[in-house]
């Protein structure tokens, strides 16, 4: 093989196959979106603005605003207890701090349904949760967790943490630690430490975990569907009851288009963020 | 370590393992419904054996991970080579393609497969089943030997040129031997993500193909299925070896 045909084969064949089943399915969501509906038909060929207008609707709307509340209690939380995972694995001999990951990327391949389930199993009321809480005093009488809300943030986080902690501590990884002695020598107590060198430095892996738990979160509609019961609580369970049940295909792409929309100004965010920090660098 | 840090690891670790490690005791529990410990059994192993319909589709779930996860490593290593060795027009569009789809939810690269598949006329099944999940895995495979490669001394790459290989040579003797602990970390997480898939795999396959996630989603949709607890050890077994694997792999690099 020469130079020319190795390099037409290796590049051509992964960005045809992207741009085939890649880009061109993303933009035919956008167009759907746009077009008319059809009480028989998945769509009508025209154009049409009716889908958008229709997520004002309450019905819908109620159910946007509720999967971002969920969406966003749920990084809220991955973030607040995985910040400190992600630092004290870090700060971990070298050693241990493989074992940490190790027990963390486990659960991290395990099938997703299966973890899911495994929450419910554990949340019964006749659950380990409750025998727990019990046998601790801390509750007298068994609780109800499932089909609760707090039972859809509790399996959500637990699927999404090691999303949340692995680009905190991939950002980390390239902190130096000697700021930290450099700022106490200088007088800094640990909270202004914290507030002033480790966390405008570690900003970047904050927002890249953000992004990585926030917006795939609303889109998981079976751990809404096995912990929540069968209201519909994210926008995933919208989007899947508008493609596979009521075949209304420019509504569910409009969600789906807000969707994307959400993820692109994350991204946008998080360019921004990384420009101002890049700058600073260079400014130093 | 500090005790309170010591303490910390200790609740997430917990807060992890405690669901996995509930439902591995009670695929053994004589207890159907797993409330206690009714005594140690291999029935729901059987039950599981038994069960033809989840057999069929773990069956099926393996052919399509074992297929995609070989083609998208093939996609994505031929890519991955393509995109270190050539400067090319557009090669920043497809990375940050690439890594865009990284981030893109599974629902909306499921319903964009569904309406490409509807209009073009693919029937649902194991044929759409097998292109979604390799265009999901093709992102992951090519991250995974990209970074392998960007370890590479590139001076081995101009020895081998200087020494008259051809740039097939150049491939066949020094790039893909050197890459073989990156392409089979990229098939091994490949294969796990297909497995995993439940979202993108509701949409895109038909009912005479069923697959394990919408098999398992549907049968405890209702309550607790012992056979599955069964199932579920066993595909827990098969993450702790992959991972493992993996790392070791990963480990060789150093």
């Amino acid at each position: 093989m020469t130079t020319s045909r190795v390099r037409l084969f290796s590049i051509t064949l992964v960005s045809a196959w992207i741009i085939v089943f890649g880009g061109a399915p993303l933009l035919l969501v956008l167009i759907t979106s746009f077009l008319g509906q059809h009480p028989q038909e998945f769509y009508e060929l025209s154009f049409s603005l009716k889908s958008y207008v229709q997520l004002i609707d309450p019905i819908y709307l109620d159910v946007m605003l509720r999967s971002v509340r969920l969406a966003a209690l749920t990084t809220f939380f991955s973030l607040l207890a995985g910040y400190p995972f992600a630092w004290l694995t870090f700060r971990l001999p070298r050693r241990y701090r493989l074992m940490a990951l190790i027990l963390l990327m486990i659960p991290f391949w395990t099938n997703s349904l299966i973890r899911t389930y495994a929450v419910r199993m554990i949340l019964g009321t006749q659950g380990v949760t409750n025998k727990l809480l019990l046998a601790a005093g801390i509750i007298d009488s068994p609780v109800r967790f499932m089909y609760t809300d707090s039972a859809v943030i509790l399996g959500l986080i637990y699927l999404m943490l090691p999303f949340m902690i692995l680009p905190l501590y991939v950002n980390m990884e390239k902190f130096d630690y000697r700021l930290v002695e450099a700022s106490r020598d200088l007088g800094a107590g640990p909270l202004q430490t914290f507030r002033s060198v480790v966390i405008p430095l570690t900003l970047p892996g904050v927002i890249a975990g953000c992004i990585m738990v926030f917006v795939p979160t609303m889109g998981l509609f079976y751990v809404a569907t096995l912990l929540g019961g069968g209201r519909k609580l994210l926008v995933g369970n919208l989007i899947q009851h508008h493609f596979l049940v009521s075949h209304n295909w420019p509504l569910g792409s409009a969600m789906s288009v807000v969707l994307i929309f959400m993820m692109i100004s994350m991204l946008g965010l998080y360019w921004l963020v990384m420009r101002r920090f890049s700058a600073r660098r260079s400014a130093l | 370590m500090k005790k309170s840090s010591f303490l910390y690891f200790i609740v997430i670790f917990v807060y992890l393992y405690l669901p996995i490690i509930v439902l591995i005791i009670n695929s053994f529990n004589l207890n159907r419904y797993g409330l206690k410990w009714d005594g140690f059994t291999f029935q729901w192993f059987v039950a599981m054996v038994r069960n033809h319909g989840l057999m069929e589709a773990a069956g099926n779930s393996l052919l399509v991970a074992v297929a995609s996860a070989s083609l998208a490593t093939f996609l994505g290593s031929f890519g991955a080579v393509g995109m270190y060795l050539y400067r090319f027009r557009g090669r920043q569009v497809l990375q940050g393609t690439l890594l865009t789809m990284l981030m893109v939810p599974d629902i909306i690269l499921a319903i964009a497969f569904l309406v490409l598949f509807i209009l073009l006329g693919v029937t649902l099944g194991f044929w759409s089943l097998l292109l979604a999940h390799v265009t999901f895995c093709l992102p992951f495979s090519v991250i995974t030997v990209l970074a392998r490669l960007q370890g590479f001394d590139p001076f081995l790459l101009d020895a081998a040129r200087d020494l008259g290989a051809s740039e097939g040579q150049v491939l066949h003797r020094v790039v893909f031997p050197l890459l073989r602990p990156a392409l089979l970390a990229s098939w091994l997480l490949s294969f796990t993500l297909s497995l995993d898939d439940v979202i993108v795999s509701s949409f895109v396959t038909g009912p005479s193909f069923d697959v394990l996630p919408l098999k398992i989603f549907s049968m405890v949709k209702v309550g607790v299925k012992p056979e599955v607890n069964a199932l579920a050890t066993l595909m827990i077994g098969m993450s702790v070896l992959f991972v493992i694997i993996s790392q070791l792999l990963l480990k060789e690099k150093k």
